[in-house]
């Protein structure tokens, strides 16, 4: 007979009751406790040295640093580092959980080829050699340009191998995701062919105005930006959130403004109106800054009221003239900007639209204010040398139109073998760019996809090859931090556990590839390995990163090379631009981030996924919010089904009726919907990017959608 | 081998509502410290095993006056009336005790055969059941902690105040000559791990430490308090009707009567 635990259990509560007073029992019930737990398969983690390294966490932009516990050569745990010029010792659900990448079943072993739909183990020499001969014959033909290389970033010096490497070999194809860094930067007039950046100095400002920005759900660098808003709690720095959604960052501020979602903008102008009004703005520093404003003041007074503004954005007047006042009285006031994460760019007209409350109040390059810091360019390689076959494809357009990644599958799709061979770094297009099934369909168009993920991502998926990198805990990297903080900075990942698997460095690849081509392209990576090209590009950072791991780049602006901020004369009929018909589809969906949820091209790992409430996901389910009373017009319960609509695609969701979203408004969880990973993540919840898709901004094309008309229909 | 007379201690934590954001970094930084299993569908709340848990209430009110607030919820570590706790009072196996020395109600598990008594006793979901043997996909074994030991199925489980770090930092100050730990010494891991520096944890009767005056602020309430738990979490906050949530209070009754450990 074999009597398990509960069974065990029932007898015990039998016998109780009348054994109670002899101890036997309880001597009984120890010893049965310790042979009942005396499961061989419960696993005993072996004891060893414990040993701490610092390093830098790689899996958002924020940058953080981390201190990692190892035990002898397992790392157990992952901690904050003190004293980090970021997290000061904090840290996130993902910067947690990295243990669980490193030693998951997502990992990616060794390079991998697919053959007719399964992927089969090859060794590096064979990887390295079919994708050598390809670029050789794809070159021989002189169709170099159309071999693309995408990237999750444009800085640090593997995206920059990347892109050299393309360079030298001859296409102009380099993309990566934009951000509202190029919205920033666009809005600026630039003193040479330069990027401006926009850094924020929160620490010092004493009144926040937030359009969206996800202070404390995931914007910028998050452990900093959590930080910055507990320090204004202390100080008297006032937060002032315009959001239409009651997000963990409108939930600390002092007053949350919901505004319609998409009339950021307009309510920037309707505070502008007010500052002007009142003239409570720095002609001085308006002067010294920007160029434009006195029509831009025309065009602002003559058509964003209060009033007027009040009734599109659904604030009403008395707080657009408060909030226009306290902004122009404070001290230190900032404007900041990018919906949630920050991950979709603005639309010039929004970007400028707020940003100019910045220039107004003349706290640009000041303390408190917004700084306009330069490109971080700290790579010192030699100069690259081009061959005639390089110039000549490097002279063809790029593919995808102003080198908008976005515009990229849909150019595909137009013109079948424009993209002949594709690179994917550190980056997961197949789950992150949005109109999720085009870009899908795109993808497989291209004859040779090459993915470098450490991670079985969607991307990695559907490649051919995967070149499997180390980990960020096996590798050197530099990690270059600007995401909105006052100083950009250079950290630095090095190896807390030698490679666990055959995998190899991107940059080695990189580097071996080239070199194997010989020619112009092989002189220009004069590197043995990315070692030795990493000591190289950074040069004088080198000896601090190593001792260090982290160096701040501080920035002094001088007259000469601050770029002026372009004032953009407003539309005079305030609009707010949405994919989708308006008669079938009269409900709008937005994206809710969160720091519990992943939503860049790092999937969430066991730990994280543990974190959800059950108010984002049930089981599979994918939990939308909507105010009771849309779901009352909608005849829709709470824990019910729907079947939601948008232009793009549609997808069963289950309902949760919240007070803290405006009526007609339906919030959805961005981060979810995986298919790739593992069975911890795959197969959860509804990819948000598959419901909207690229509106492009008609001034800088940029893929500016923050949503989507959508309809709900009871399932 | 004689013991040497240490201080009495009464270990607690002040978690300032105004401060945490709801990040979550403290529950992932507990499963991570204390080797807390996961399963593929964590979604049955009732079933995942979260030590320290961060819940959110809202104030009730209707669109835009809606306000919500997060509330992180380890183990109470209830000291009660002297040390009865209400989860150690009614375990059979005595597999969970009241640590008179450093105030820590301890989790033996090899003593616990699975009666949950305990999970019934405490009114503040703080345990929870192993309905299944843990399982670690091949490899992720090796992320696992040796200071904690994996729990099997048929076993309750809860907060431990991370008591290895407590014995490990006491090892180390004994190793030099210390008997007496420094107040950053033993700090819990989601303590240590939170980004919005939201919790303080330290002795609540030393007067030198920062917790001691915290409890006291003003703001200052348990959870449940007038249960008689003598819970050792303190919460701040500086809205009265999250101070409300607190407890079962009458519409005209009166929250902040907090009567503080000595
Ligand atoms: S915030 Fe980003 S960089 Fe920092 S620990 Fe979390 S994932 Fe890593
Ligand atoms: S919170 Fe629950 S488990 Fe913790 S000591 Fe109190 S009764 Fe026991
Ligand atoms: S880590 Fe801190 S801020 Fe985050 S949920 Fe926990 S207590 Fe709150």
């Amino acid at each position: 007979m074999k009597i398990d635990r509960r069974c065990f259990l029932s007898l015990g509560i039998g016998a109780t009751a009348g054994t109670a007073l002899s101890p036997l029992p309880w001597k009984l019930m120890d010893d049965i406790s310790i042979w009942s737990q005396n499961w061989p398969w419960t696993p005993v983690p072996p004891d060893g040295e414990i040993s701490y390294t610092d390093s830098t966490c790689t899996l958002c932009p924020g940058g953080c640093g981390i201190t990692v516990r190892k035990i002898d050569n397992r790392v157990v745990k992952i901690e904050g580092r003190k004293n980090h010029p970021v997290n000061n010792g904090g840290i996130c659900v993902l910067g947690l959980s990295g243990p669980q990448l490193l030693y998951g079943p997502t990992r990616v072993q060794s390079p991998m080829k697919n053959v007719n739909g399964t992927f089969q183990k090859i060794t590096w020499n064979q990887a390295l050699s079919e994708i050598t001969e390809k670029l050789l014959t794809i070159r021989a033909e002189g169709r170099s340009h159309t071999v693309a290389g995408i990237a999750g970033s444009s800085r640090g010096t593997v995206p920059a191998l990347l892109q050299r490497f393309l360079t030298a070999y001859g296409s102009p194809n380099f993309y990566c995701q934009s951000s509202i860094e190029d919205s920033f930067s666009l809005s600026h007039i630039q003193p040479q062919n330069n990027k401006t950046i926009p850094g924020f100095d929160l620490e010092n400002a004493d009144y926040v105005l937030s359009f969206g920005t996800g202070i404390m759900d995931g914007w910028g660098s998050p452990l900093r930006m959590i930080q910055a808003g507990n320090a204004w709690k202390t100080g008297k720095t006032k937060l002032i959130q315009v959001e239409p959604r009651l997000s963990d960052t409108a939930a600390k501020s002092d007053e949350w403004l919901p505004s319609k979602p998409g009339t950021e903008a307009i309510l920037a102008l309707g505070i502008a109106h007010v500052i002007l009004l009142e003239s409570l703005y720095d002609q001085t520093a308006i002067n010294y800054h920007s160029e434009g404003f006195s029509t831009w003041r025309t065009a602002v007074l003559a058509h964003y009221h209060p009033d007027k503004v009040a009734e599109i954005t659904g604030i009403d007047s008395r707080t657009i003239i408060t909030v226009g006042r306290e902004f122009g009285h404070a001290e230190r006031p900032v404007a900041i900007f990018g919906r949630g994460k920050g991950n979709t760019p603005l639309s010039l007209t929004e970007m400028s639209a707020v940003h100019a409350l910045n220039v107004l109040v003349g706290n640009v390059n000041k303390t408190g204010g917004v700084f306009t810091l330069p490109e971080p360019n700290y790579i010192s390689w030699p100069e690259i040398s081009l061959d005639t076959k390089a110039e000549t494809g490097l002279q063809t357009k790029q593919i995808a139109e102003g080198g908008l990644l976005h515009r990229l599958p849909s150019a595909i799709k137009e013109a079948e073998d424009s993209v002949t061979l594709l690179f994917v770094a550190d980056a997961n297009p197949c789950y992150t760019l949005t109109d999720t099934k085009e870009v899908i369909r795109a993808f497989k168009k291209i004859p040779f996809k090459v993915s470098f993920s450490s991670y079985m991502d969607e991307t990695a998926t559907l490649s051919d090859l995967i070149l499997p990198n180390h980990s960020y805990l096996e590798r050197y990297e530099d990690v270059p931090v600007t995401s909105g903080l006052r100083n950009p900075l250079i950290g630095f990942t090095k190896p807390i556990v030698n490679p666990l698997f055959q995998t190899k460095h991107t940059g080695d690849v990189i580097i071996s590839i080239a070199r194997a081509m010989k020619g112009s392209i092989g002189s220009s990576f004069p590197w043995e390995n990315y070692l030795q090209c990493l000591k190289n590009g950074l040069g004088q950072h080198w000896n601090p990163l190593i001792n260090n791991d982290v160096v701040e780049i501080k920035y002094v602006p001088e007259f000469e090379d601050i770029p002026r901020f372009a004032f953009q004369i407003p539309n005079d009929k305030p609009q707010v631009l949405l994919e989708g018909n308006e008669n079938n589809m009269n409900l709008t969906l937005i994206p809710s981030d969160s720091l519990r949820l992943s939503s860049g091209y790092i999937g969430a790992p066991p730990f994280m996924m543990k974190t959800l409430p059950d108010t984002i996901l049930t089981d599979n389910n994918t939990i939308i919010q909507i105010h009771p009373k849309t779901a009352e017009k909608l005849g829709l319960r709470q824990g019910c089904y729907a079947i939601l609509k948008t232009p793009k695609d549609e997808k069963k969701v289950k309902i949760h009726l919240s007070q803290g979203i405006g009526e007609d408004i339906i919030s959805f969880p961005r981060g979810l919907g995986h298919t790739a990973y593992d069975r911890y993540l795959a197969g959860k919840g509804i990819n948000f990017n598959e419901l909207i898709g690229p509106v492009e901004d008609t001034f800088s094309g940029l893929d500016v959608a923050w949503g989507i008309r959508a309809s709900l229909i009871k399932a | 081998m004689t013991q040497e007379y240490r201080k009495e201690k009464k270990y607690g934590m002040v978690i300032d509502l105004d401060k945490c954001t709801g990040c979550g970094a403290c529950m992932v930084a507990c499963m991570a410290e204390n080797n807390v299993p996961f399963r593929d569908n964590e979604t049955d709340k009732l079933k995942s095993i979260t030590w320290m848990r961060v819940y959110q209430l809202n104030n009730g009110k209707s669109y835009p006056n809606e306000e919500i607030c997060y509330l992180p919820r380890p183990c109470m570590h209830c000291e009660g009336h002297n040390g009865h706790s209400p989860c150690v009072t009614v375990c059979p196996a005595i597999a969970t005790d009241y640590d008179r020395e450093t105030g820590i109600v301890s989790q033996i598990i090899t003593r616990c055969f699975g009666c949950r008594y305990c999970m019934g006793a405490c009114p503040y979901h703080a345990r929870y059941f192993n309905w299944w043997d843990p399982v670690w996909p091949d490899g992720m074994e090796k992320s696992l902690s040796p200071n904690v030991s994996p729990r099997m199925r048929g076993v309750v489980e809860k907060c431990t105040f991370c008591f290895h770090r407590y014995q490990l930092a006491y090892e180390k100050a004994a190793s030099e000559g210390r008997r007496e730990l420094r107040e950053n010494e033993y700090q819990p891991s989601c303590t240590q791990a939170c980004p919005a520096g939201a919790i303080t944890f330290g002795d609540l009767i030393n007067k030198n430490q920062a917790v001691y005056k915290m409890k006291k602020d003003p703001r200052a309430f348990r959870l449940l308090e007038r249960l008689g738990t003598n819970p050792k979490i303190y919460y701040l906050s500086s809205r009265e009707w999250v101070r409300r949530a607190g407890d079962n209070y009458h519409p005209d009754e009166e929250t902040g009567i907090v009567k503080n450990h000595r």
